[in-house]
């Protein structure tokens, strides 16, 4: 089905359609329509789930990793300082293996308090064990929840599904959507390995692990990771005979023959593509390496794409002052050793626009290097 | 009602061999509180001495479900729970009637759990919240909490906490809930009853139970029972209740005992017994003779 809908609405409408038992939050812009448009379905009778508003972010996650020890789906969503405020319990849900899904709106980390996107919030989270998926726009969004889902309780590790604050969360978009009862029949139903309403065999979660334990823990999980880009093959492959629509962890936008290749994350890639599909127009070869999955990070599925690439510019929108920017890390660490110049530009933090002339002016500074320093985009 | 013979034919709910101290006050507590549970029940617990005393793995001493998460979203953890169990009723993929009960040390209910007991309070969820409260942050090595009494030593008030202890029943009840009481465990009939209570309470109900720790109070691993009497005794922890807008008080002395028994027992306070610290000790006194008559007052009404 056809239909127009914000980012925000979307990944609610797709959390409607799950209907998953357990659904707890606490609100912060630009989070809020989600939950909003949550309370309305709730309201309305279109979902049963116990629909729990916090004191929180810290209880609402915490909320979440009772719900899902218990045996049941369990969601949430936040943005910013909601998402730094869970960061405890991150590890918690990753460590407990839960299949937990969260919504995360992007927004820039305090200080200064700032509502507008960046991604600082979720790339302070990369290493505490989710899945992390980014979505371009609001049918990515939508799309990787329910694929996100199913990946989540495949693997029993957590996965964050991003989207841009207010850029998507806010705009009205053209998307479709699947029918309620395809939605249903593709995730099935919950069937948990252990929960805590076996009486029969009582299961202590969450126990003291010691120098003797613990360091298998993380390994297990670490294993795990490894095996998940496989996985969302596999569950995406499943969701394209039903949509048409293709998820890979990383988009290939004519990136293969490219000399000169952006590689981003989120909205801003639909602008590069725009840009690429001009300079390709003029005959220039440039292309763009769209990153979907950035946790566990798909290190093989980018080395094709970015195989003829004379010039890569990895583009983030969140810092690691004073060390490579997190996408550009990653590149870098695996493009350097086939000796391709890999750069580095920072953009949009805290909502600073990024327009087409600036992408354009980091594609002509490959095409024809003038020194400039484009380390940082748009900035004063 | 719940009888002796009840709670010595209940089933061992926490096994021994787990690794708190000779002494410590909470084994009692929880045995006690989880025989008071008819039918199944699952247990969420704050970080803690009683977490990492009893869940070492690969090792568990719980022989009921049980979940730990951090130390300070116990009662979110346990509202998770609580509202999966809620969300399976109505399913209709659970049968059983199922009681819940959280415990959390003083420092994680009165200081870094306060904010989630509060929500879970105010959102009135159905379980037990019990304090298991031993005046201070055990588990990391005896620092002061917002439950450690006015004078007493810990590690992070080598002089003698300033400040008065925070009264965690006054806040329970300012979120209009229907019970609340504090127990000791010198008084295990009476803890019995308190939790059976509790557990027949619809929506949240708290229990604050004195918990007696020889390494933290500096006290003997064989008086911990004795020393509780006397801090029931000595009206420093009075036993009441509140129950559904009723104030009662479970125990009353002829003639309460000079608060000095009490503090002699443990060298916590030992200080406070010098010729120095007369005015202290004097206001200390006060200050517990003034909380059991206010008590006494709203029993009254
Ligand atoms: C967020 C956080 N801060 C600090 C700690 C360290 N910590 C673990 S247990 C504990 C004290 C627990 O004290 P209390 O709740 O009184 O229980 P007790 O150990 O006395 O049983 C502290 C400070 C922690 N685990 N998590």
């Amino acid at each position: 089905m056809k239909i127009e809908m914000t980012g925000a609405q979307a990944v609610s409408y797709s959390m409607m359609q799950i209907n998953p038992e357990v659904v707890s939050a606490f609100p912060i812009t630009p989070q809020t329509d989600v939950i909003k448009e949550y309370a309305q379905y709730v309201k309305d009778g279109k979902v049963t789930s116990e629909f729990i508003l916090t004191e929180s972010e810290h209880s609402a996650l915490s909320v979440l990793v009772g719900a899902s020890s218990a045996g049941v789906r369990a969601m949430t969503t936040t943005s910013s300082a909601g998402l730094a405020y869970m960061f405890e319990i991150l590890g918690i849900a990753s460590g407990q293996r839960l299949p937990i899904v969260m919504n995360v709106v992007n927004r820039a980390l305090s200080g200064p308090i700032n509502i507008h996107c960046d991604h600082s919030d979720s790339m302070a989270c990369r290493d505490s064990g989710w899945i992390q998926l980014y979505s371009e726009n609001a049918q990515e969004a939508y799309d990787q929840t329910i694929l996100g889902l199913k990946l989540a309780e495949k693997m029993n590790i957590p996965v964050m599904v991003m989207q841009d604050g207010f850029i998507c969360s806010h705009c009205f978009q053209n998307m479709e959507v699947l029918k309620d009862t395809e939605v249903k029949k593709f995730v099935g139903t919950f069937k948990p390995e252990y929960s805590l309403f076996d009486f029969k065999k009582s299961v202590t979660f969450g126990p003291l692990e010691l120098t003797d334990s613990y360091f298998e823990t993380k390994k297990q999980l670490s294993l795990a990771m490894d095996e998940v880009p496989k996985e969302y093959n596999k569950i995406s492959e499943e969701y394209y005979k039903l949509t048409k629509r293709k998820y890979a962890p990383v988009e290939d936008y004519k990136a293969k023959d490219a000399d000169y290749v952006i590689v981003a994350l989120n909205s801003v890639c639909g602008l590069v593509k725009d840009c690429v599909d001009e300079l390709r127009i003029k005959g220039i070869k440039a292309g763009l390496l769209k990153i979907r999955m950035f946790r566990p990070f798909p290190y093989n599925a980018i080395i094709k794409p970015l195989a003829n690439a004379k010039w890569i510019t990895v583009l983030d929108r969140s810092e690691s002052f004073g060390a490579n920017a997190p996408v550009y890390s990653e590149i870098l660490s695996t493009m350097k050793a086939k000796d391709k110049i890999v750069t580095s530009s920072i953009y949009g933090l805290g909502g600073r626009e990024i327009m087409k002339e600036h992408i354009m002016e980091i594609f002509d500074d490959m095409i024809k290097p003038k020194g400039k320093n484009l380390r940082f985009i748009n900035s004063k | 009602m719940m009888t002796i013979k009840d709670l010595v034919n209940a089933p061992e709910r926490l096994v021994s061999g787990h690794r708190s101290c000779a002494g410590c006050g909470f084994p009692m507590i929880i045995r006690t509180i989880l025989a008071a549970a008819k039918g199944p029940v699952i247990v969420s617990n704050a970080t803690g001495c009683l977490e990492v005393t009893t869940t070492v793995y690969p090792f568990t001493s719980w022989n009921v479900p049980f979940i730990h998460s951090a130390f300070e979203n116990a009662s979110a953890t346990m509202t998770g729970v609580t509202r999966a169990y809620k969300a399976m009723k109505k399913s209709g993929k659970i049968k059983d009637d199922v009681k819940f009960v959280v415990f959390g040390g003083d420092g994680g209910t009165y200081d870094i759990g306060l904010q989630s007991l509060s929500g879970a309070l105010e959102r009135k969820e159905d379980f037990v919240y019990v304090c298991y409260d031993n005046g201070a942050y055990m588990n990391t090595g005896i620092q002061r909490s917002s439950a450690t009494p006015k004078g007493a030593y810990t590690t992070t008030t080598p002089a003698g906490k300033v400040e008065w202890r925070k009264d965690l029943a006054k806040i329970a009840i300012a979120h209009d809930i229907a019970y609340v009481a504090t127990a000791s465990p010198h008084n295990f009939m009476d803890l019995a009853l308190k939790a059976e209570k509790a557990f027949n309470t619809k929506g949240p109900s708290v229990l604050i139970v004195l918990s007696p720790c020889p390494l933290g109070w500096g006290s003997k691993t064989d008086q911990s029972i004795q020393i509780a009497k006397l801090a029931v005794e000595t009206n420093f922890w009075p036993l009441y209740e509140y129950d559904n807008g009723k104030y009662t008080l479970n125990y009353e002395s002829e003639e309460r005992k000079p608060l000095e028994k009490f503090l002699e027992t443990q060298s916590r306070f030992k200080h406070l017994l010098s010729p120095e610290s007369r005015n202290l000790l004097k206001d200390i006194q006060e200050e517990i003779d003034k909380k059991y008559d206010e008590l006494k007052k709203l029993c009254k009404e």
